[in-house]
């Protein structure tokens, strides 16, 4: 027992390893990846961030990635707080049924849906924009924000509703002020679901996108493949992938925990 | 079962306590016969739930020893203790069945399981849960769960006390009456030491042979309910027990004699002589002052009606006073006078009952 | 909670239909509109029934991705949920480590996904890698490029270090939301070690791992961009696993209407499993 610390210190050092060799890859010139082995870095350079900088090809693919997950969030959480609160609130036909289709929806392979998306955003003219690859992202991110959303919502006694509106407010500004405010734990819970799966997600990204909105991620494995070899680079690209993940985590460390434990099943 | 003998318990919440703030208890002396019903009754944030853990073995105090029977036990964990403990909310094991939660306690000592059946029974039986005991405890209401609880306590024969923490608090009034005669009764069939934490007198004074009044981190009565009643050693426990509470008024101290505005009061206590300055009071509950033909004159502010009794709001040599008027005596509208019965007037210095410096 | 019946409720509902019809639905036809047909390019398409679904369910090829398909699925579930529990467990529950801890282990669950499979196919190098090397030099003889043992040891240990996090994170959440009391009159009533896991944090936690098992189920069940970086299926065809295979047939071979069936089947599969789980485990959290 004295030795609990232990468990989670291996595992966590476990987590770093891969991450590490990622990172100090990004400082190693590419002679020095293929040629010697090396634990660390032995002359530092910064010349792959300074490609990834200087050129935009490289930057735009953070910009637009960056883009339609901002987007995604912001429509993901929108739409599902109404939604969320009439599952919370409120039985109407078809309601169980509903929440267990909208379930349904994050089971959906992004590879079964990849050609007929292609198809469809090109009907409708929004291939390569941001907007397509944000929209194609709520398939999974408006039931997971729904699910999230209505587990804090029941957690809100019905009375804070019911006193609102003898006070006098109606419906859209309760909700608005008071409502939206009183569980926006779990507001920025969703929206960091929401903003994760965005973020990692590349399959219907990459399908929807040609130039235009061609997220980083993507951006990368064109790289490895056309420009030969050139592992500095791509190690520097993904490691710039991880710091808005790690940011973001940063400011909902003390919401993450919470946010599923209060998710209904 | 044992008798419980708390001495110097010091406790203090911070790693190094500097000022008296820092202490949750600040020196307990206390001694409890076996058998015995106890009530520590204070306000929220007195520290009695503290001194309850550091029974139960849940807390080490700072300073200080717990003995049981004389043996002490401070360094000892719960399990080796053989205590019970009921909590505020009704901690059931949910996907066990009643009978399966009974027998809890029991199973993990290593009973043998045909005593552990009959145990099991007679507890249900005593507890009324004996129709349920299939059931599962998740679905009981609010107050099931607590008779869980406490049959969990109960059920082993080898416990030395129970203690109670506020175990009445989410049950429903109509519901906490009923659940308290039961605890009375329990403890009549089952004479072990119990031990009742509340902030509620009517439960403590109710439940309890002796109680023990707590404030900030300090014990500043322990008595019977009458004790309490007549004699408050504190006047924190003459507001806090009674309804409404004690009136106090300062007062000055002269040859011995409490002075208010002029007028001398006759008390209880008199001072003896050399009795140090300090803040000086008096104490008087409303049961014990009287509207008089001649006495100390004062003028009516409001009368409230209290069923049996009304309470009279008066101003009297410039304080406010309430005073208790019994069914059908007629309270004049002018020229009011009140009679101080001399045996119930305390006089206090700075808050303790004066002529009893010794630690309560 | 007695919940007012209200049909003005879908109104509410709405904009979540309309965005999730959009994208589910529409797809969904196309899909089943390709099932049903035969094409030769040129987009002239043929009636041919159910011919499409038969194929597949008879052909050795599905029956082969779609078993490397749950021996890999039971695999991750069997080691990530009892270690994810593991670790909630010996999580600290106050104090600034808790913090620390908890931003490290969320790392991998955001790193884009391709991102994840470069990394491990680069860290699992034999020539270059760190795991790669370390295990050369421990004396096996590990290239998970070639042999089929190492490319499963890496997916599945790279699979274990992207989404354990995720079964500790929700561990860890129905860990601290219970009450100290339970603990308190746990020691109290004399449970072991064992006895309190069994009867207070197991019972506690069973709801949230009811979601992390149905999200790593289905997420598992969906994988394909980490595979297809780490190993392209290979080598051979040993890592194949289902999503890998559709693309090959729909993108590599162009075959619309098998590749739109198992589309299909793969789907309905993944619906019919995570629908028995759901409702099993809703009926004993009511019972």
């Amino acid at each position: 027992m004295r030795a609990k610390w232990l468990v989670p210190t291996l595992y966590i050092l476990f987590l770093m390893l891969p991450i590490y060799w990622l990172v100090s890859m990004s400082f190693k010139t590419t002679n020095e990846i293929l040629g010697n082995f090396t634990l660390w870095p032995q002359n530092p350079t910064l010349e792959n961030y300074r490609v990834i900088f200087t050129d935009p090809s490289w930057y735009m693919g953070y910009v637009n990635s960056i883009s339609y997950v901002t987007l995604n969030t912001i429509i993901s959480v929108s739409a599902a707080l109404p939604a969320a609160y009439a599952f919370s609130r409120y039985r109407f036909l078809g309601d169980k049924h509903l929440f267990f289709w909208l379930l349904t929806n994050r089971m959906a392979p992004a590879a079964v849906f990849a050609l007929p998306f292609f198809q469809l955003y090109s009907a409708v003219g929004l291939f390569d924009t941001h907007i397509a690859v944000a929209l194609a992202h709520t398939l999974f991110n408006v039931p997971l924000a729904v699910w999230i959303l209505e587990g804090f919502m029941s957690g809100v006694p019905r009375q804070l509703d019911e006193t609102a509106y003898i006070d006098g407010y109606s419906f859209p500004r309760f909700f608005i002020r008071i409502f939206i405010p009183t569980i926006k734990a779990g507001v920025g819970v969703a929206a960091f679901f929401c903003f994760m799966f965005s973020w990692v997600e590349l399959l219907l990204a990459k399908t929807l996108t040609a130039v235009a909105a061609k997220p980083i991620a993507a951006t990368m494995t064109k790289t490895a493949s056309s420009s030969g070899y050139e592992l500095g680079l791509l190690a520097a690209a993904g490691t710039l992938t991880i710091i808005p993940g790690a940011i973001v985590i940063w400011f909902v460390r003390n919401y993450i925990a919470k946010g599923f434990a209060l998710g209904r099943v | 079962m044992a008798r419980i003998t708390l001495e110097n318990l010091r406790h203090s919440y911070s790693a190094s306590p500097s000022g008296a703030e820092d202490w949750a208890l600040k020196e307990i002396n206390l001694e409890w016969q076996d058998g015995g019903a106890y009530a520590l009754l204070g306000p929220s944030g007195c520290g009695k739930t503290t001194l309850l853990n550091i029974i139960s073995g849940l807390l080490r105090p700072s300073a200080g020893r717990v003995l049981f029977d004389g043996e002490d036990v401070t360094p000892l964990p719960p399990e080796k203790r053989q205590i019970a403990q009921v909590f505020q909310f009704p901690v059931v094991y949910d996907t066990m069945s009643v009978f399966d939660n009974l027998a809890f306690p029991l199973r993990n000592r290593g009973v043998a399981e045909d005593a552990v059946q009959a145990r099991v029974r007679e507890i249900a039986e005593m507890t009324d849960l004996a129709a349920m005991l299939d059931q599962r405890a998740a679905g009981l209401t609010a107050d099931g769960k607590q008779k869980i609880s406490l049959g969990r306590g109960l059920v082993r024969e080898d416990v030395n006390a129970i203690l109670f923490d506020e175990p009445l608090t989410v049950i429903d009034p109509h519901l906490k009456f009923q659940l308290r005669s039961k605890l009375k009764e329990l403890h009549h069939r089952v004479p072990k030491t119990m031990i009742y934490v509340t902030h509620d007198q009517t439960e403590a004074l109710t439940f309890a042979d002796q109680v023990v009044v707590m404030n900030m981190g300090e014990v500043v009565q322990t008595g019977t309910p009458e004790e309490l009643f007549e004699r408050p050693r504190h006047t924190f426990v003459g507001h806090f027990i009674g309804s409404p509470g004690m009136n106090v008024i300062p007062c000055t101290v002269e040859g011995g004699r409490a002075l208010v505005e002029g007028t001398a009061f006759e008390t209880a206590n008199p001072l003896p002589p050399g009795t140090p300055e300090g803040v000086f009071e008096i104490g008087i509950r409303p049961e014990f002052l009287r509207l008089a033909e001649s006495g100390v004159p004062a003028t009516l502010n409001s009368v409230a009606d209290a069923g049996r009794f009304r309470i009279a709001d008066v101003t009297c040599l410039g304080h406010r006073l309430k005073l208790l008027v019994p069914e059908g005596r007629e309270i004049p509208a002018t020229d009011l006078r009140l009679a101080f019965d001399p045996a119930h007037t305390w006089l206090y210095r700075d808050g303790w009952l004066a002529g009893r410096e010794e630690t309560p | 909670m007695n919940k007012t019946v209200n049909q003005k409720a879908w109104l509410f509902v709405l904009p979540v239909l309309v965005l999730v019809a959009f994208n589910a639905i529409i797809p969904l036809m196309t899909v089943v509109n390709y099932s049903v047909q035969e094409t030769f390019g040129n987009n002239v398409f043929f009636w041919s029934g159910l011919r499409w679904f038969e194929d597949i369910l008879r052909s050795e090829r599905f029956h082969a991705s779609l078993t490397r398909q749950a021996i890999f699925t039971g695999s991750i579930l069997l080691i990530e949920v009892p270690l994810g529990v593991l670790i909630a467990l010996a999580m600290p529950r106050k104090g600034i480590w808790v913090s620390v801890c908890l931003v490290l282990m969320a790392m991998p669950l955001l790193i884009p996904w391709n991102v994840v499979g470069a990394m491990w196919n680069i860290f699992a190098l034999p020539n270059i890698g760190l795991l790669g090397k370390a295990l050369n030099a421990m004396g096996f003889d590990y290239n998970y490029t070639r042999q089929v043992g190492d490319a499963w040891f890496t997916l599945i240990l790279m699979d274990v270090w992207h989404w354990t996090s995720l079964v500790v994170l929700l561990a860890y959440a129905g860990l601290v939301s219970i009450p100290d009391a339970y603990y308190q009159a746990a020691k109290i009533d004399g449970a072991s070690r064992w006895a309190i896991f069994r009867y207070i944090q197991l019972p506690k936690m069973k709801r949230v791992l009811t979601i992390a098992i149905l999200l790593r189920f289905m997420d598992s069940f969906n994988i394909y961009t980490e595979p297809v970086v780490l190993t392209g299926g290979g080598p051979g065809n040993a890592t194949t696993l289902l999503s890998i295979d559709l693309v090959k047939i729909a993108l590599g071979q162009f075959d619309l209407g098998p590749a739109a069936a198992m589309s299909l089947i793969y789907f309905l599969i993944i619906l019919l499993l995570s629908w028995i789980f759901y409702t099993v485990m809703t009926r004993n959290e009511e019972g």
